[in-house]
């Protein structure tokens, strides 16, 4: 690798403000990109990466602060504008269009007359001089995903990019894929360009990158070359630690180091019964893709197990299995009859928006219930879940819509406990919720565990899930690994950064 | 468009908090301003053609309405296959099933009856009957199960497969009553006529209204207990408002339940061409329906999608119907206004539900 000479550099964001509505996506976060060399973007869920890089790519306008190309002040109005002063972006879900061939892709956004076979020959050149093997005339629905990203990037090379943007390139990919692209990132680095490697993988970003930037809440909390830099630092940087000596190296220990633990370090945890059960239970989703893979984990009878995982790690197929709502492709599981489960998007998976609480209520068992509704006792066990649960509302006939967030998240959370299942699954549950809601959630998860239920819980938040869980289980790349009740062994264990 | 009626009528339970009072006052508000719409859109558009819009409106009411001749057996007995096949278009529509094929499935439920007249012959009216319209059903419902097939299948939109059906029913039925089940002569394109022994009994005397009408009430009847106060209906319903929640929460089969949602329409749509060939046309030809069918998807949805809305919006259109063809003939205002008026209601109701939809979430929004 050359050091960059002292030139102006190539991008720098500096100061970048951004606000959704009230809450602030970017809080004075700065970047700089020296031209030939892979910079990694480094943050936990939501820490703002993907968005300070759409404001780069002119996705987003930010709120304040100034964006430098090769030290000029510039305005990114869109992406075409991005485009055209040289930066791309690869997104973390594609954006190509899947009945159109790679050639018709890689023209698409161009203007003029449209000729099939000088765009095929164009995608030929590209794609061998960059060394990344793409059929011009393949149509993309035929691709697979590494080939789908390898015709995005194409596409960016295309318009000749100087700067490539990269979005989790390696979360959709097998390993052997994800160090060939690694490789390739490098060479084209190495050719003079530069590379944005946005990634929540620690892994990746101290075996390709020269410098590393971290962001947390919004902000930039670290900037370094990846040299000087270690695991640990990166780690608490990340998840707001104070930087703590690390030595904690394994996570999984023999099964009589896990009963230890668990008995010493959480005195809540009753000798209760296995309820919920996996043993070595795999999940391949439709693409063929394994994203559950020989995962055991088990909950007793009146304790809360959290997961802790970053984004894609398959902990919502996990989770669905272990709620009875997705069978598993090998493996065992034993589930009680009754499970309840809250998933994380109460929107999409939990409610009749535009039915009334009484019918959302309902909802729950209607798959087995036969013959007539009751729906005089349903509307009494609704009024009774709202007031033990404090739902704020005009009625039990008013809709799941009219109900604010934190209000709708009790009612599903109600409607799931009010039968005292044996076993609930939750995931996320107090996502988008104000304090007071987060409390209460809390406040009912606890009730359940101490009446008896096994609850499962998975939190993207590795704080909620440390503070509910009586055990931690963490998920990384499909594994599911028993983990000490440890913020560092936990954080370090999500990222991917311990024995596996 | 199923969350949309869904949304007009909850909504309206919300704010008066007694819900049964509130949906029958919205219901009949409903029809009210229907008719109201409907009066309107045709006085304007005969003025604006040049008619004498009084005569035009007299006439079209006479036709309608004007006697026991009009009522029981122009203006009812249309309502009966708007009606029926309406009720087809609304489960569908409730389990988020556009099913647009109703006129495909109403005529191979015609002709299923057609040829079980055919191999049947002049015999018992007790056994012959019933079987005919059983094998309608059967029959409108194996016609819809090709498109649910295809949907789950192969992912093809039932909107597309559906109004493909339709042609293919239409040619069928025109090579059926020039093959198989034409008329012994071989000169007209029609089948031979139901002996009067097997028409469909009427209900009321000197008029040609049916006990198909008596079926359609029943059935009305039927559904809006169905959805309300079953399991199974309650399945449709929620499939329909939110497929992914009716999985994770009710696990609920939504392929199961989608399918028989289909399948039932496809019955409901069959059963509308086997009463209509049994108490009407007593044949079956190339027009035998006047696009029925595709009228009941306007039935319905004018109705807000609710099983007992579809009587009277069914009555409405088959009043409309009735009214045209003698407004043409008294007061010679082409019969094409009329459908001129049916689309424009339909735009004008989904344009009122897109707008209130717009407003709970711009409501929501600010809240």
């Amino acid at each position: 690798m050359t050091v960059a000479e002292v030139h102006a550099p190539l991008l720098s964001l500096d100061s970048v403000v951004h606000r959704f509505g009230s809450s602030l996506a970017l809080d004075n976060a700065s970047l700089t990109v020296q031209p030939g060399t892979v910079h990694a973007l480094l943050g936990e869920n939501g820490a703002g990466k993907t968005t300070l890089m759409r404001v780069a790519f002119g996705m987003l306008a930010p709120t304040r602060g100034t964006i430098r190309l090769r030290g000029a002040p510039v305005v990114v109005s869109s992406p075409a504008a991005a485009l055209a002063m040289g930066i791309g972006m690869v997104h973390q879900h594609f954006t190509l269009v899947s009945a159109m061939s790679v050639a018709e892709n890689v023209a698409l956004g161009r203007h003029g007359l449209f000729h099939p076979a000088a765009a095929a020959a164009r995608v030929q050149e590209i794609s061998a001089q960059a060394g990344l093997a793409l059929d011009p005339h393949a149509f993309v629905h035929t691709l697979s995903v590494g080939a789908q990203q390898r015709c995005e990037i194409v596409k960016a090379l295309a318009r000749d990019v100087q700067l490539l943007i990269l979005d989790e390139p390696t979360a959709v990919l097998a390993p052997s894929e994800a160090a060939e692209l690694l490789q390739w990132i490098r060479r084209f680095a190495d050719a003079g360009h530069a590379v944005v490697l946005i990634t929540h993988k620690l892994r990746d970003a101290l075996a390709v990158a020269d410098e590393v930037t971290v962001l947390r809440r919004g902000r930039t909390v670290l900037t370094k070359r990846a040299a000087d830099t270690t695991h640990a630092e990166l780690a608490s940087a990340m998840f707001g630690d104070d930087a703590r000596p690390a030595e904690v190296e394994h996570i999984a220990g023999t099964d009589a180091d896990r009963d230890e633990q668990a008995s010493a370090q959480t005195p809540a945890t009753r000798s209760g019964t296995v309820v919920l059960a996996a043993i070595g239970a795999s999940v391949t989703d439709a693409r063929g893709v394994t994203v559950v893979r020989d995962a055991s984990l088990h909950v007793n009878a009146g304790e809360i197990v959290g997961v802790a995982a970053i984004e894609g790690a398959g902990q919502h197929q996990m989770m669905r299995v272990l709620a009875g709502r997705l069978a598993p492709t090998a493996g065992r599981v034993t589930l009680p009859a009754d499970v309840g489960f809250v998933p994380e998007d109460r929107h999409r998976d939990a409610l009749l928006l535009d039915g009334t609480l009484d019918e959302n209520i309902a909802l729950r068992g209607a798959g087995a219930r036969r013959g007539r509704l009751s729906w005089g006792s349903l509307r009494a066990a609704t009024a009774d879940i709202v007031t033990r649960f404090d739902v704020r509302t005009s009625g039990v006939s008013a809709t799941a819509r009219a109900l604010s967030g934190g209000n709708q998240q009790k009612l599903v959370l109600g409607r799931e406990l009010a039968d005292r299942p044996d076993a609930l699954v939750v995931e996320n549950p107090t996502r988008g919720l104000d304090f007071r809601a987060i409390a209460s959630v809390h406040a009912a998860l606890r009730a359940a565990r101490d009446a008896g239920t096994a609850v499962l819980m998975y939190g993207s938040d590795i704080d909620e899930v440390l503070a509910l869980a009586d055990r931690v289980y963490v998920m990384h790349n499909g594994a599911v690994l028993e983990s000490t009740h440890d913020r560092d062994v936990v954080g370090r264990a999500m990222l991917g950064g311990s024995t596996i | 468009m199923t969350s949309d009626g869904a949304s007009v009528r909850t909504q309206a339970e919300v704010s008066s908090g007694r819900r049964s009072l509130a949906t029958m006052l919205l219901a009949v508000a409903r029809v009210a301003i229907l008719a109201g719409l409907t009066i309107t859109l045709l006085i304007v558009l005969l003025l604006v053609t040049g008619h004498d819009a009084g005569a035009a409106l007299s006439a079209l009411a006479r036709g309608a309405f004007g006697s026991w001749y009009a009522i029981t057996s122009a203006t009812l007995v249309r309502m009966v296959p708007l009606g029926l096949a309406g009720l087809a278009v609304v489960v569908a529509f409730r389990a988020g099933i556009l099913n647009i094929g109703a006129e495909g499935q109403l005529l191979m439920g015609a002709s299923a009856a057609g040829a079980v007249f055919a191999v049947l012959g002049a015999t018992n009216a007790v056994l012959a009957l019933p079987l005919m319209l059983l094998c309608g059903m059967l029959a409108g419902g194996a016609w819809a199960a090709i498109a649910a097939f295809l949907r789950q299948r192969f992912g093809v939109l039932e909107v597309i497969s559906t109004i493909m059906l339709n042609f293919v029913a239409l040619s069928l039925m025109g090579w059926l009553v020039r093959g198989p089940l034409q008329e012994p002569t071989h000169i007209a394109p029609q089948s031979t006529s139901l002996p009067v022994s097997l028409h469909l009994p009427t209900l009321l005397p000197n008029s040609q209204l049916h006990v198909g009408a008596l079926v359609l009430v029943m059935l009305a009847i039927a559904l809006w207990w169905w959805f309300r106060s079953t399991a199974s209906g309650f399945r449709v319903r929620a499939v329909g408002a939110n497929a992914a929640a009716a999985a994770s929460a009710g696990q609920i089969n939504v392929a199961r339940t989608t399918a028989t949602a289909f399948v039932l329409s496809g019955a409901l749509a069959g059963l509308a061409g086997s009463v209509e060939y049994t108490g009407v046309t007593y044949a079956l030809y190339d027009s035998f329906s006047p696009g029925y069918g595709y009228t009941a998807i306007a039935v319905a949805l004018l109705a807000g999608l609710h099983p007992l809305g579809v009587l009277a919006t069914a009555l409405l259109f088959g009043a409309l119907e009735a009214g045209a063809s003698a407004m043409q003939r008294d007061a010679g205002v082409p019969s094409v206004v009329v459908s001129v008026v049916e689309a424009s209601l339909i735009l004008a109701v989904v344009a009122a539900q897109q707008w209130q939809s717009r407003a709970v979430t711009r409501a929501e929004a600010s809240a």
